[in-house]
């Protein structure tokens, strides 16, 4: 048996979720283990976003089971409970495909209200803290210390002043990771942290997830479709294909699985894989010695990664 | 360095766009003042005839052509090469020297007043009353910024819990602790009363809150809305406890026991002063003054506990806020509540500073004036609010005095009849010049090296 069943902090157990007549994700089971990075990978509309909507309790699933076990031994029924609950009880953060800092309050504030739970007990639920009890004072003390580390992780602590909505889109997506972690989460759900990065700021998140996966006993499940990511760091790669599992393995296996291939190159059931990867890897390697030849005679002008623009602020 | 508007260069006339915006605007406005003003009818000995005013359509079209053009000529062939305000150093300007110690400075300004009120070359009896109004909307302004400003739920019916806090001292004062304790406690009633106004207030706070919770925007405001119109209409309705339209006359409120008369038991006499109404109207002052200051710390203390740090997160990001654990159902509830609160502790003290309560003070408008206050100020800034309540109160009574403009005016008409019509157009300018209010900056509630005020265009302005 695999590693990752061995520890495995998420369960999930036959998860299917409908949307009136259509079937999101049907019959999905997979297991994400403590201390290791597991991909959900798959073409758009594959139905990630949802199993992580799942996950987090955004969506209620129509049939299934998702059990997270606490180091403990406790185990909780993620799919009985309350989005907030499950962050506050069951300890599984997250973050989002469109980055949804507070962008109005400063850095260091975003990470102060991801503490919330934890300094809201400590200020007596405001009434001690209204008074200016010193064990409030300690508390909050300790809840900067601990946004001071994570900060120092993503390279932001000379920007803990500013506002969040004020930094560049890397940083937001990084800052959105740390604000997640200093939830205390046993399970860290990533949607697409590395989208509209560029190959720097890429290789910047990778050693944070890396960063993260050492130092801290949290097991990360992320959705990612730079392959240089999820390759580079994952030690488990669940693919899904029209809300089913089509693959489940490690990054080498799943590579290699003709499954795989036949979802991501869009082939027809009887068509042999290695007949199609021979047609279209002959043109595109045929391409890239064209592309080469040309940038040696002429640079060609670099096109930058192209960037979404963050959301917009103002009235939503 | 440059300033932004300092690097202005012109652009060459277009000649022939000018003169068709300038033919085409003048064309406009004569075919819509065709109707409205080249028409006068007149009663004339029974029968209606009309007469027509040409000349005073193709005056007032030739002023806007004319207006036009100097526009065309002067302002609008600028064109603002600078865009770089951002990598300008900033300069700390007149007005961020002034705003570091405003605050401060208009905290000593109000203590002092019903010392300097003296000096006024009204009564001081008027000074201090309008202060005291001023102030009461101050509070009221700072209660509704909880819920508008930090959790940005926009609350239209804020007056209900005004009309609570007013009502809860009217009746308690008058019906309920007469009969519990006896009519020896009545002249402690507004102390008494003055909390539990304040938790009336919040408990209606929460039952308002609950079936909002889900309510977002537009839905939000409507339902609010007639939340305060309902209160006003049962006050208006249940005569056998509100006592109707006709309204409840209320003990007023007392200095610790010893009433504001002219008699032996009163205030005066208990410490040796000669009596003098204005006595009153000074106690009445500090109390309110206390009491918004106390909406002040209570409000700025909230807002560095997690609590307030949650309303924030709230305005900014309701999903973000549950996905990091916030129970958004609660976080909302105590918004609701402790802005209500607030409110209760005005209605409480405008009871017993008015001696008589009745629905009519409780109308929308109120609801409306105070979201004015909030949003003029600057959403969640509570030194803006200040600002605001001073300006909108301070001219709803400016009105009062212009006399002189009776003289301008057609006859039988009051300047006071304007006074709506002005503020509404100052509201308007207001908006187009300064559309966040006076205050933008929003100060954030924890640092680390240095405290910089974050810039309104990253503040979100909430659900609502």
């Amino acid at each position: 048996m695999a590693k990752w069943d061995e520890n495995s902090v998420l369960q999930v157990e036959r998860l299917t979720m409908r949307f009136g007549g259509l079937t999101a994700i049907s019959e999905l089971s997979f297991n994400a283990a403590r201390k290791q990075i597991t991909a959900l990978i798959g073409p758009n509309g594959a139905g990630k976003t949802t199993v992580f909507n799942c996950i987090t309790g955004f969506y209620k699933p129509t049939e299934g089971m998702i059990n997270l076990r606490h180091p403990d031994g406790r185990e909780f029924l993620l799919e009985r409970m309350d989005d907030f609950l499950i962050t506050r009880h069951a300890k599984v953060a997250r973050t989002f495909q469109n980055i949804r800092l507070f962008s109005g309050m400063t850095v260091l504030e975003n990470l102060m209200v991801a503490q919330h739970n934890k300094l809201m007990r400590a200020s007596g639920f405001t009434i001690a803290g209204i008074f200016g009890s010193p064990s409030y004072k300690r508390a909050e003390d300790a809840a900067i210390e601990k946004a001071k580390y994570w900060l120092k992780k993503i390279n932001l602590t000379d920007r803990a002043d500013d506002p969040a909505g004020d930094l560049p889109y890397g940083d937001q997506r990084r800052l959105e990771i740390a604000r997640a972690m200093c939830t205390d989460p046993l399970l860290l759900c990533l949607d697409e942290p590395a989208a509209g990065l560029n190959p720097r700021e890429s290789e910047e998140l990778n050693r944070l997830l890396l960063g993260i996966r050492k130092d801290h006993d949290v097991a990360i499940l992320l959705i990612e479709h730079d392959m240089s990511v999820v390759m580079g760091i994952s030690d488990h790669i669940v693919v899904l294909d029209y809300g089913q599992k089509i693959s489940d393995g490690s990054p080498a296996t799943v590579k290699n699985d003709p499954a795989v291939i036949r979802a991501y190159l869009g082939v027809d059931e009887d068509e042999e894989p290695a007949v199609i990867i021979a047609e279209v890897a002959a043109p595109i390697a045929a391409k890239k010695a064209e592309v080469k030849a040309a940038t040696k005679k002429a640079p060609a002008k670099k096109i930058p990664a192209k960037k979404p623009t963050p959301k917009s602020r103002g009235r939503k | 360095m440059t300033t932004q508007g300092s690097n202005i260069t012109t652009r060459p006339y277009d000649w022939a766009a000018i003169i068709k915006d300038v033919i085409g605007s003048g064309i406009i406005t004569f075919l819509i003042l065709t109707p409205i003003v080249a028409f006068k009818t007149t009663l004339d000995q029974g029968s209606l005839t009309y007469s027509t005013r040409w000349p005073l359509v193709l005056t007032l079209a030739l002023i806007v052509i004319a207006g036009r053009l100097i526009f065309h000529l002067f302002v609008w062939n600028r064109i603002e090469t600078s865009k770089s305000a951002k990598a300008a150093p900033a300069k700390p300007g007149i007005l961020s020297t002034i705003g570091k110690y405003i605050g401060p400075i208009m905290l000593v300004i109000a203590l002092i007043l019903p010392l300097i009120s003296h000096f006024f070359p009204t009564s001081d009896k008027r000074v201090i009353d309008l202060a005291i109004y001023v102030l009461t909307y101050v509070m009221l302004g700072w209660g509704l910024n909880i819920v508008v400003g930090l959790a940005g739920l926009l609350d239209l019916g804020y007056v209900a819990f005004y009309a609570v806090g007013a009502y809860a001292y009217a009746l308690l004062s008058t019906v309920y602790l007469p009969e519990w304790f006896g009519a020896g406690v009545v002249p402690w009633a507004f102390y008494l009363t003055l909390p539990l106004a304040g938790i009336l207030a919040a408990t209606w706070g929460v039952i308002l809150g609950f079936p909002v919770l889900r309510l977002r925007g537009d839905y939000l405001a409507i339902v609010t809305l007639a939340f305060g119109e309902i209160i006003r209409l049962v006050l208006v309705n249940w005569f056998a406890f509100t006592n109707g339209p006709q309204g409840i006359i209320v003990p007023k409120a007392t200095f610790f026991g010893l009433p504001f008369k002219d008699d032996p038991g009163g205030f005066a006499a208990f410490f040796g002063l000669e009596y003098n109404r204005i006595h009153f109207y000074i106690f009445l002052y500090y109390v309110i003054l206390a009491l918004a200051l106390l909406t002040f710390v209570v409000t700025n203390r909230l807002r560095r506990l997690p609590i307030g740090r949650a309303w924030e997160a709230l305005r900014e990001d309701e999903i973000a806020c549950r996905a990091l654990g916030i129970n958004t159902t609660n976080t909302k509830l105590t918004a609701f509540a402790i802005g209500a609160m607030f409110g209760g502790f005005a209605g409480s003290f405008f009871a017993a500073r008015q001696g008589f309560v009745s629905p009519e003070s409780f109308v929308y408008l109120e609801s409306a004036i105070i979201l004015a206050i909030v949003v003029l100020g600057g959403l969640g800034s509570q030194i803006g609010i200040v600002f605001a309540a001073i300006a909108i109160m301070g001219s709803f009574e400016l009105f009062r005095e212009m006399d002189f403009l009776k003289a301008i005016l057609p006859q039988g008409t009051d300047p006071i009849q304007f006074r709506m019509l002005a503020v509404g157009l100052a509201m308007v300018l207001m908006m187009r010049f300064r559309p966040r209010g006076f205050v933008t900056k929003r100060d954030p509630t924890v640092f680390l090296k240095e405290k910089k005020a974050v810039s309104g265009d990253f503040v979100s302005q909430g659900h609502g």
